[in-house]
């Protein structure tokens, strides 16, 4: 099949799930945050707010969109096209599964792999500060400026410790190549514990991952780090003067760098799209087993209602469900949905885990933030990557 | 379309240069020079060094423009007036710079007599392995003595940003 072709669908595919992903990431992040502090979310546009996105863009998208008179419009207009579109580039390396055939059309669920693909990561992440720190100065504002040199202090000083908290599992797998760094986590040892960096011999990488994950939220600007936009403080941080659209840029950068940091969380540290245990074992009946006992439950308590319409819409979720379940059976189908299925659930996980700090922690004192990053971060992230190199020189990789 | 690429991101190149010297604002010199670094990038891509083509990204257009632009936003720089230029510097300029133009060229020839063309893509030393072979093999000595420069250079910085140690411990 023609290349170009073959491309431009699965960016396509890519792009269109990135943007569903982003959309309804802001409703269960708000949902989650809602039951950790025991409210209901968003509960009014469709069946348990699930429509509530699509009313978000509309309200987005027809605001007035207001550039006010003090700003530097060239740049202030720049910005919030870089922020959205930087985010958005590092995903096209993330590998989501192997080496696939698709109705005879072989291919990799991968849009495509770099040799220089961690550095790519690298680049990408270092120029993303460009976005936030000329929002806030082009809005001329001195909450937004504020807001901007925080942001790009903050982001300067983590990605020191993440990018050596990164080198280290790169010592284990000799490659840049994101799809080499995956195939080197697959297999298990003892039969039963998986192959992935962070448990892998000779250096399990839990430290580094733990590095990576705390450094991960301060170059996304989530609680506990988010002081580049603390609202007690600045009102809203580097994007005070945004409206309209170019606010929702800003917005949804933020969501697509926090889906990409985890997408690489997972490809470097926690096996790619490799199974949590092994074949031998069932795993490829886990993602049944998980959907059909969803389904069931929705068809138990379809059975046993209060409100007189849940007797209508649980038995449908239900049968969408178990429908679900058997799909992961299908074995022409199975090839590519059973990689997919881990890699999101290892990337939904890490989100949740994000969205669940965001409801649990309190915001650092700014002080406290770069005290951390150079006199506790930085040092073990370093102390690390040592032990890792002597590790690996002395048992081999 | 190597060509055109090249053609496209070295007009870029050279656009964004003249803008670094021409813009009276600062920071958007700054920008200007992010934009050079990043055409160069491209460039090194085309020629098939792509571990330099990264490595130029990340310190070049990442790190050291970034702390550029820090600093104009933490100093507030304004945009600077446009002086006017004494009259030997109007009179002079444009042919002393032909004068240059033609020395280097003329030194450029005698230097290298026999041009060949350049071919995208024929260099294949440019991948990271490769790189890292001969740091740490061919040109380890140049590589570590440059490290330890470096070293000496942050530590002098820390010494003068830190305006003598003893007097501030006391």
């Amino acid at each position: 099949m023609n290349f170009y072709l073959l491309s431009l669908i699965k960016a396509a595919v890519v792009a269109a799930a990135l943007m569903t992903t982003l959309a309804y990431l802001q409703w269960v992040e708000r949902k989650v945050i809602a039951h950790i502090q025991l409210r209901m979310g968003p509960y009014r546009v469709g069946p348990h707010g699930l429509l509530q996105p699509i009313a978000d863009v509309i309200k987005l998208l027809t605001k007035e969109d207001l550039i006010p008179g003090h700003v530097n419009k060239l740049i202030y207009l720049m910005a919030p096209f870089l922020a959205v579109s930087l985010a958005l580039i590092s995903i096209s390396i993330i590998p989501f599964g192997p080496e696939i055939d698709v109705f005879g059309i072989q291919t990799y669920m991968q849009l495509t792999d770099l040799n220089i693909g961690v550095l790519f990561l690298l680049a990408i992440s270092s120029v993303s500060v460009y976005a936030i720190a000329l929002a806030g100065w082009a809005s001329n504002n001195k909450y937004a400026l504020l807001g901007s040199l925080r942001a790009a202090a903050q982001m300067i000083s983590y990605e020191l410790p993440l990018g050596i908290a990164l080198a280290a599992p790169l010592l284990m797998a000799g490659s840049l190549s994101l799809r080499e760094i995956v195939d080197a986590q697959g297999g298990y040892f003892f039969g039963v514990i998986p192959n992935w960096f962070v448990f892998q011999l000779p250096a399990p990488q839990v430290f580094g991952f733990v590095i990576f994950l705390i450094a991960a939220f301060a170059e996304t600007n989530r609680i506990p780090f988010d002081l580049p936009e603390a609202e007690n403080e600045l009102v809203a941080g580097f994007h005070t003067e945004y409206s309209s659209l170019k606010f929702a840029s800003f917005f949804m950068a933020e969501y697509a760098n926090m889906i990409t940091i985890t997408a690489i969380t997972t490809t470097m540290f926690l096996g790619g799209w490799h199974p949590i245990f092994p074949v031998e074992y069932g795993s490829a009946f886990a993602p049944t087993a998980i959907f059909g006992l969803a389904g069931v439950m929705a068809a138990y308590h379809a059975m046993h209602t209060i409100r007189r319409r849940d007797r209508f819409t649980l038995p449908g979720v239900a049968v969408a469900l178990l429908g679900i379940a058997l799909l992961f059976l299908v074995p022409m189908v199975q090839t590519w949905l059973l990689p997919l299925f881990w890699f999101l659930a290892k990337t939904g996980s890490l989100l949740f885990l994000f969205i669940w700090v965001r409801g649990t922690m309190p915001r650092f004192r700014y002080d406290q933030l770069m005290r951390f990053a150079w006199t506790f971060l930085f040092p073990v992230s370093v102390v690390n990557l040592f032990a890792t190199a002597f590790l690996v020189a002395v048992f081999g990789s | 379309m190597d060509t055109l690429l090249f053609f496209t991101f070295a007009a870029i190149a050279v656009l964004c240069g003249i803008s670094v010297v021409v813009q009276t604002h600062p920071i958007k010199s700054a920008i200007s020079l992010i934009g050079v670094m990043g055409s160069l990038a491209v460039l090194y891509l085309l020629l098939g060094a792509e571990f330099i083509a990264a490595t130029q990204v990340v310190v070049y257009a990442g790190a050291v423009m970034v702390l550029f632009i820090f600093v104009i936003m933490l100093l507030n720089a304004e945009s600077e007036p446009k002086g006017g230029r004494s009259w030997p510097a109007k009179l002079m300029g444009i042919p002393l710079l032909v004068i240059l133009l033609g020395l280097l060229s003329y030194v450029i020839q005698i230097w290298n007599p026999d041009p060949q063309e350049v071919s995208f893509g024929s260099f294949t030393g440019g991948g990271p392995r490769e790189i890292g072979e001969a740091l740490f093999t061919e040109y380890l000595l140049p590589f570590e003595v440059t490290s330890v420069l470096i070293l000496v250079a942050i530590l002098g910085a820390v010494v003068l940003a830190g305006g003598g140690g003893k007097e501030s411990e006391r």
